[in-house]
């Protein structure tokens, strides 16, 4: 993606406000931004926490970011069966999170967001979270993002992979949706969408280890499928049901200059690594909803 | 006389040994772990009349919901019928009446119409559930390792005993039809199906008695074995899956449960002044035995995972959208679930015909000599099938009864992790790391801020809300 449209040619440098700086100034942000290990530490997922850090300086919200007294919520210790290990994590953000009076937080991790939504309340944190899918569909409705001035996106194919724990976990699968569609792209479903959504493979702390003896890893399932949707193949595709996905109908579109967006860091890994065993990386790129929406925008430098 | 008092034997037979086998199922239930699922009852009804009695969930798959609906539909009419039955059963040979519901005229006419069309119906639908089962490549969720020996054959005991039933209620109707017919009687109540039949019949009139006779009695004991057939079949689901779905869980499907006695080891440790509140009690007032952590054995789950279990019907659909199972991992939740049920009525009760599913090498297991050792972790799910878990909620998104798998899975991943530190290395590995950096990789925790650096952004102004 070219991250400069012709008239952005003047560039700012953000600052990103950090909680205890205006906690010592006695100010308190409207929203945390949680930006997750994730978006912290993988360079990947590191381009789309900037993205969103230039959407929110972009509309001028009044946000900050934990910096370096963020630790992992402990999901992934957590649906690995290590609940001491959870509940230990999530304490020491809970003290950090209710010492500076934390009330909204927005978070561009799905996992973070159901683990700080969902499970943190037990224990003593309640905030309002929101994720920002839902965010940036809030952002466009309200006029203070037009997704215009920035590239265009208009006819580019476009595939939503829905995120477990956006989706099933927490029934959100409009919101990327209506994201998507302020682009004017060319919107395709793959067959396995919404609730029906095939997993990436990562969750469960799959993400951190090797999958268990198969026929093939999920996230080539679910890269196959995306990509024979997104080249009109889908409908040849015969048995959803097993593991052979794969076609061999011609296809209707050229895979060139097409997407899949996500809204998930782990989705995101597991897509990008997907789409390059298919061989694909040089047509097919894997972006997220943030990275979309910035790019429209005219806001990355 | 004698018509009746065999009658009575037969229907409190039936039905005292159905309830002495459903106290087992609630013995089996009861073992688990307590777990508070009070409050709600509007929504748990609504829940409940949605999803079990409106079979909301079966209707993401076309054709097997409206074939299931037949069927469904069927037995709930179908039954109205069996109380006509049971009074004539009791009453009808002592004051020489048949056909007590007759004096409801024309709804008499209507009903009776229905029960015919419907039980041919049922027939039909009946006879395309065997075939999307045994030809010889069947519908592959009805597939699997977990699907063979009892719980096979099992199903296709199911669909023959509901034709066996069907083809008793005509061999009644049209014997009853045909002997009205020739003694030249009103018969009470209009047969469109029967009617059609009557040429096979012979025309005798003692002869068509005797079979009315035969047919009647079928038809209702058939009815009073596969009552007792139940409790030993996935066809248990027709009563519990009501119970079951009330008793849904309520909250987002990514919640897991939260162990409070982790939360008062982790607040202690985090507040030396935090007061434990002191361990429950038996109602003796001695102390519990301490209970391990996440689960070995069914009765470390909760009840409501035990009840899961009564419920499964075993179609298949949870395993058919597991990711893991669909790339060819040994996980299906299916089996983990029927493992559940195997499991208690092995420990504990068991109802009349109990054949437990016995995994051999195809699943990775050892061949089981001591039944009592063969504790569900590890005697029947093996830690492969619950590490291929991507906690995606497929399974539990699918289930038309509302059954969690991964609960089940989340409880024994737990065991092994708190209990027997036997998680895979990988994962011992990112448990260090969060430990140690406050990350699941191994960067170190100052660079976590490093993202920020070098932060540009094109000048744009920003725009007013138009709202």
């Amino acid at each position: 993606m070219s991250p400069t449209s012709p008239e952005a040619s003047a560039k700012k440098q953000i600052t990103v406000p950090v909680m205890a700086d205006l906690a010592a100034r006695n100010e308190s942000p409207e929203i945390l931004f949680w930006v997750g290990c994730a978006g912290a530490f993988d360079d990947r997922y590191k381009r789309v926490t900037r993205a969103f850090v230039r959407i929110l300086d972009h509309v001028g919200v009044k946000y900050a970011v934990l910096g370096l007294e963020e630790s992992c919520t402990g999901d992934p210790a957590k649906r690995a069966g290590n609940e001491f290990l959870f509940q230990m994590q999530a304490m020491q953000n809970i003290t950090t999170m209710n010492g500076y009076g934390i009330k909204k937080i927005v978070t561009a991790c799905p996992h973070c967001f159901n683990t700080i939504k969902n499970e943190y309340p037990a224990l003593g944190g309640d905030y309002e979270v929101i994720h920002h899918s839902t965010y940036l569909q809030q952002l466009i409705n309200e006029g203070k993002v037009g997704v215009t001035g920035g590239e265009s996106f208009k006819g580019r194919r476009i595939t939503f992979h829905d995120s477990c724990y956006l989706g099933r976990a927490n029934n959100i699968y409009e919101a990327p949706r209506e994201v998507l569609a302020a682009l004017d792209a060319d919107l395709v479903e793959m067959k396995r969408s919404r609730a029906n959504g095939l997993c990436c493979g990562a969750g469960g702390a799959q993400m951190w280890k090797e999958p268990e003896p198969g026929k093939k890893d999920i996230n080539i399932e679910r890269t196959e499928e995306a990509l024979a949707t997104l080249s009109g193949a889908a409908a040849a595709l015969q048995n959803l049901g097993g593991v052979e996905t794969e076609t061999d109908a011609p296809s209707q579109h050229s895979l060139q200059g097409s997407i899949i967006a996500v809204s998930c860091p782990f989705c995101m890994t597991m897509m990008s690594d997907g789409v390059k065993n298919k061989e694909q990386e040089n047509a097919v790129q894997v972006f997220d909803l943030a990275e979309l929406v910035a790019s429209a925008e005219g806001i990355n430098a | 006389m004698l018509q009746s008092i065999l009658f009575l034997l037969l229907l409190v037979a039936a039905f005292g040994l159905f309830a002495w086998q459903v106290r087992k199922i609630w013995a089996n239930i009861h073992v688990g772990r307590e777990r508070d699922m009070s409050g709600h009852p509007a929504e748990r009804f609504r829940k409940m009349m949605l999803v079990a009695f409106g079979q909301q969930k079966m209707f993401k798959r076309l054709t097997p919901a409206l074939l299931h609906l037949v069927v469904y539909v069927g037995f709930l009419v179908i039954n109205i019928e069996v109380i006509e039955i049971v009074i004539d059963g009791l009453f009808g040979n002592i004051f020489g009446f048949h056909r007590s519901l007759k004096f409801l005229g024309p709804m008499y006419d209507v009903l009776m119409a229905t029960n015919e069309i419907l039980a041919a119906l049922v027939i039909l639908a009946v006879a395309a559930f065997w075939w999307r089962r045994n030809r010889s490549q069947p519908v592959k969720r009805f597939t699997g390792v977990e699907l063979r020996a009892w719980p096979k054959l099992d199903a296709n005991v199911i669909l023959y005993i509901e034709v066996i039933l069907m083809v008793a209620l005509f061999f009644m109707n049209t014997a009853d039809l045909k002997m009205h017919q020739m003694l030249g009687e009103e018969m009470p109540g209009t047969f469109p199906i029967s009617s059609l039949l009557v040429g096979l019949l012979p025309s005798d009139a003692g002869t068509l008695h005797v079979l009315e006779r035969i047919g009647w009695w079928a038809h209702i004991t058939g009815i009073f074995l596969f009552l007792n057939y139940l409790p030993s079949s996935k066809h248990f689901h027709i009563i519990i899956s009501f119970p079951n779905v009330w008793y849904s869980r309520l909250v987002p499907q990514g919640q897991f449960s939260n162990v409070e006695s982790i939360t008062h080891e982790v607040k202690a440790m985090m507040d030396p002044s935090y007061v434990v509140p002191p361990a429950p009690t038996a109602p003796d007032g001695s102390a519990l035995a301490p209970t391990s952590f996440g689960a070995k054995d069914v009765e470390d789950l909760p009840w409501t995972n035990l009840m899961n279990a009564y419920s499964c019907t075993e179609c298949g659909r949870c395993t058919s959208v597991c990711p893991a199972n669909l790339t060819g991992k040994l996980l299906s939740p299916r089996k983990i679930i029927m493992d559940t049920r195997d499991r208690m009525e092995e420990k504990y009760e068991s109802p009349l015909i109990f054949r437990p599913n016995q995994y051999g090498a195809e699943a990775k297991h050892e061949p089981v000599t001591d039944l009592m050792e063969a504790t569900l972790l590890r005697g029947k799910v093996t830690p492969e099938e619950l590490w291929a878990c991507t906690t995606c909620n497929a399974c539990v998104e699918s289930c038309p009864v509302n059954i969690n798998p991964l609960e089940s899975i989340i409880e024994m991943r737990r065991f092994l992790v708190l209990e027997e530190s036997a998680a895979p290395n990988s994962l011992n590995v990112m448990f260090s790391n969060i430990e140690n950096n406050g990350a699941p990789w191994a960067f170190s925790p100052s660079d976590r801020f490093n993202w920020a650096d070098d932060l540009f952004a094109a000048e744009k102004p920003a725009k007013a809300a138009v709202a």
